[in-house]
């Protein structure tokens, strides 16, 4: 038997999704994002959304999210992605507009944008991957760094004293009138996996319906910035990061 | 519907054109001397209308992204601030002007630095056309002196922006936006359609039909080689905009001894100055840059070697004049007499100023 | 034919809707017209002032140091506009609270006092309709029908049934307006 025999339709198990292009990702072995990446693909096929699909990038590890992913998008500031969600949206008021963004992006330079999107209940998806450190920059702290977690930026280890406290976004967002949906995931295993799409379909379906702001934030590992193994990292998350960033939906109407 | 003529303010002025001239959204955060161009968009209620959007955002930052990313998505925009505010657009402003967007923001400029007043000024010419915010760029940039052309500019500032795809601004300054004067509003022009974008703009975001290939707008590229090929690009745009939309205008400068020029209100202020210089037999003639980017250096350039002397008036410390002494290049003393932090000089202060210094 | 006229006073008083009632009349007849406020916190109560230039041509500067008419509604206001006015030209001034009155020998000075009449009539809201009366009286520059029209234009329809008083204090102010020798 050769090669040609065993490609065939019949035979495949697992493919790579349609709006998925053949460019070599530049995220680290093991990072979160290649997989979140995929759901979203997924999703903008499955849900039939590929014509009206915007895409916001941020700046950070996914400022080139827009290499991987074959739909419509749009480069934005630091931190500026909901602004630039808000207007895309506003102005196209039949289009599936979403952000992904990192925890820096969207919880420390971005803060003002997030919280006003939010607020004004824009008909967007913010996905919002927080592995507590930024990454693109090489491994400095976030505002979601927890106390004690040593980045090039608190070698020491992060005090309250000198940083303040690891800001839980999610929960504050949460209270805010124009929200519909948030929650908090994670991509480390199959199950996790299945459950973070089923959370996305529902926050894509949201913005279609124009129900409000959805956000889906994704509680990742950084191998790289915490200087662990891809499985040391998910182990570290699970027992540390879920213990600040509990899992589950924070508020869903 | 036709044209109207109105009895309005430049800043109401701005605001009911950028309905009638079709734009699909303005995106604003209030500051003196400016407010009323959205306190009057959101009196007219142009979404119940032409469907335009109108938004009071959360901060100038955020009203520049949302400029950012409705221009993307090949729509109509415009921003409008007063010169603290538009410092805080200028990092946006260079991002739409790195990612060839189309788009209209407004300067109503008032003095500074810092806070400074809310009074007139002019010294925000630098910041307009040298650049602004980081890298080589350049905004088109167009001073209205009247409220008219306050109006008027609106359009010709998107139509040129969208012709180019580069960012344009109007810069004008609190006596223009708080001035009244008669104006004829011209008459409303439709919101282009989802089809006529995807024809007219193919590199909008309007989503991705199947078969075409994504539109990645970014100003992103980390290879020097094709980041200077986009600079290339650019600037080679910027030579051909220098090449095709100079304007400016000329009042009584053929057989001028002397000559003012002037931009904005101050142009207007200098205007009666030259009509009472005239009147004294003095002849002084007023070239008046209607853009201040791309600057009317040649015909500044011809004159200056036709005429004994040469002023530039301006509400700043001197901005513009470096600008006319480069086109002048040497050929005549360029003087200069600037009022800074809010004060306006009047017709016969600069008419004494024109005595002095040129006269003699 | 070109007016350039200057109303000054405080804050408060309308005389930036004075100011754009006469503009908007010049308007009606075609006139090319300019209107400059003093802006800013001024509007809340300090001293304020309006430029309206009405003319037959194109409007040169916004901004001018001397006037054909100058009106002038405090004291404040006296002492700053009232060497700027042309000479020839003209001094309305309402003697409210004006302790030292104007004492220009080459212009002709007219004394209006519409905030005595205001009060006493306890409508102080159309003071500044009586001055514009007082203002066309010595000065028409605009047709008195042509107010009225700007007046209407100008009041949102939710006021109109303020037009009758707005025009009688019209009225008024070219009645009490008098020449002082």
């Amino acid at each position: 038997m050769n090669i040609e025999d065993i490609i065939k339709p019949e035979n495949i198990v697992y493919s790579k999704p349609r709006l998925m292009n053949n460019n070599p990702m530049h995220y680290c072995p093991g990072c979160s994002h290649g997989v979140v990446h995929k759901l979203v693909a997924e999703l903008v096929d499955e849900m039939g959304l590929e014509e009206k699909t915007i895409g916001i990038a941020p700046v950070g590890c996914a400022v080139f999210a827009y290499n991987y992913l074959d739909i419509d998008w749009i480069e934005a500031a630091h931190g500026r992605a909901p602004a630039v969600a808000t207007a895309i949206k506003r102005l196209n008021p039949d289009k599936f507009v979403f952000t992904y963004q990192g925890d820096g992006d969207l919880a420390a330079i971005g803060t003002a944008e997030t919280i006003h999107a939010c607020n004004r209940g824009e008909n967007i998806v913010i996905i919002f991957i927080n592995n507590a450190i930024y990454g693109m920059t090489g491994g400095q702290m976030a505002p979601t760094t927890l106390l004690g977690m040593k980045t090039s930026t608190c070698p020491y280890g992060r005090t309250p004293e000198l940083n303040g406290f690891p800001l839980k976004i999610s929960d504050i967002l949460a209270q805010l009138d124009g929200t519909r949906y948030i929650t908090r995931q994670s991509v480390h295993n199959a199950a996790a996996i299945k459950k973070t799409k089923a959370a996305l379909k529902h926050a894509i379906e949201n913005a279609m319906a124009k129900r409000g702001t959805s956000l889906v934030e994704i509680v990742s590992t950084c191998n790289a910035g915490w200087k662990m193994t891809p499985d040391e990292a998910n182990k570290w998350m699970v027992e540390h990061m879920f213990e600040k960033y509990p899992l589950g939906d924070i508020k869903n109407e | 519907m036709s044209e109207e003529i109105k009895l309005l303010k430049g800043n109401e002025a701005i605001a009911h054109a950028a309905v009638r001239y079709g734009f699909d959204g303005y995106f604003g955060y209030p500051i003196t001397p400016q407010s009323e161009i959205m306190e009057t968009l959101m009196m007219l209620k142009p979404w119940e209308t032409t469907g335009m959007v109108v938004l009071q955002a959360e901060s100038e930052v955020a009203a520049i992204n949302m400029v950012y990313g409705g221009a993307g998505s090949g729509k109509a925009v415009m921003t409008s601030s007063s010169s603290p505010g538009v410092s805080l657009k200028q990092e946006g402003i260079s991002y739409l002007a790195g990612t060839e967007l189309p788009a209209l923001i407004v300067n109503v400029m008032r003095g500074g630095p810092g806070l400074g007043t809310i009074q007139p000024s002019q010294a925000d010419y630098f910041q307009a056309v040298k650049g602004g915010g980081h890298g080589d760029y350049k905004l088109i940039a167009l001073a209205p002196s009247s409220v008219q052309e306050m109006a008027d500019f609106v359009g010709l500032g998107m139509d040129l922006a969208f012709k180019y795809r580069n960012p344009a601004i109007i810069l004008a300054d609190g006596i223009i936006g708080q001035m009244m004067e008669k104006v004829v509003l011209p008459p409303y022009r439709p919101r282009r359609t989802e089809a006529e974008i995807r024809e007219q703009c193919p590199w909008a975001l309007q989503g991705k039909p199947k078969g075409r290939k994504p539109n990645i707008l970014t100003s992103l590229e980390l290879s020097p080689a094709v980041m200077e090929d986009n600079n290339l690009r650019f600037q080679a745009k910027y030579r051909e905009i220098e090449k095709n939309e100079v304007r400016y205008e000329t009042v009584d400068c053929e057989d001028a001894d002397y000559i003012i020029v002037a931009f904005g209100s101050i142009a207007r202020i200098c205007l009666k100055t030259q009509e009472m210089a005239r009147a004294e037999g003095i002849k002084v003639g007023l070239i008046r840059p209607i853009t201040l980017w791309p600057f009317p250096s040649q015909v500044i350039a011809d004159y200056a070697r036709k005429v004994k002397g040469i002023i530039s008036v301006e509400l700043n410390a001197g901005q513009m004049v470096e600008d006319i002494r480069l086109a002048v290049n040497g050929a005549i003393d360029v003087k200069f007499y600037g009022r800074l932090g809010g004060i306006v000089p009047t017709p016969d202060e600069v008419l004494d100023v024109i005595k002095k210094e040129l006269v003699k | 034919m070109k007016k350039e006229i200057i109303v000054a006073g405080f804050g408060g008083q309308g005389i930036l809707s004075l100011g754009k009632i006469l503009a908007h009349a010049g308007l009606i007849e075609g006139k090319e017209v300019t209107w400059m406020p003093s802006y800013g916190p001024e509007q809340r109560g300090g001293t304020a002032n309006v430029t309206v230039i009405l003319s037959d041509d194109r409007i040169s500067s916004p901004v001018l140091n001397t006037y054909d008419v100058v009106v002038i509604l405090n004291q404040p206001s006296l002492e700053r506009f009232e060497s700027q006015v042309k000479p020839g030209g003209i001094i309305i001034y309402d003697g409210y609270g004006i302790h030292r009155p104007p004492t220009r020998k080459d212009v002709s000075i007219y004394r209006i006092d519409a905030m005595d009449v205001a009060i006493e009539s306890g409508n102080s809201k159309v003071f500044n309709m009586m001055v514009l009366g007082g203002i066309l009286k010595v000065c028409p520059i605009v047709k008195t029908e042509s107010i009225i029209h700007s007046l209407k234009e100008s009041l949102p329809e939710r006021l109109h049934k303020l037009l009758p008083e707005n025009e009688k204090a019209i009225h008024t102010g070219m009645e009490i307006i008098k020449k002082e020798e």
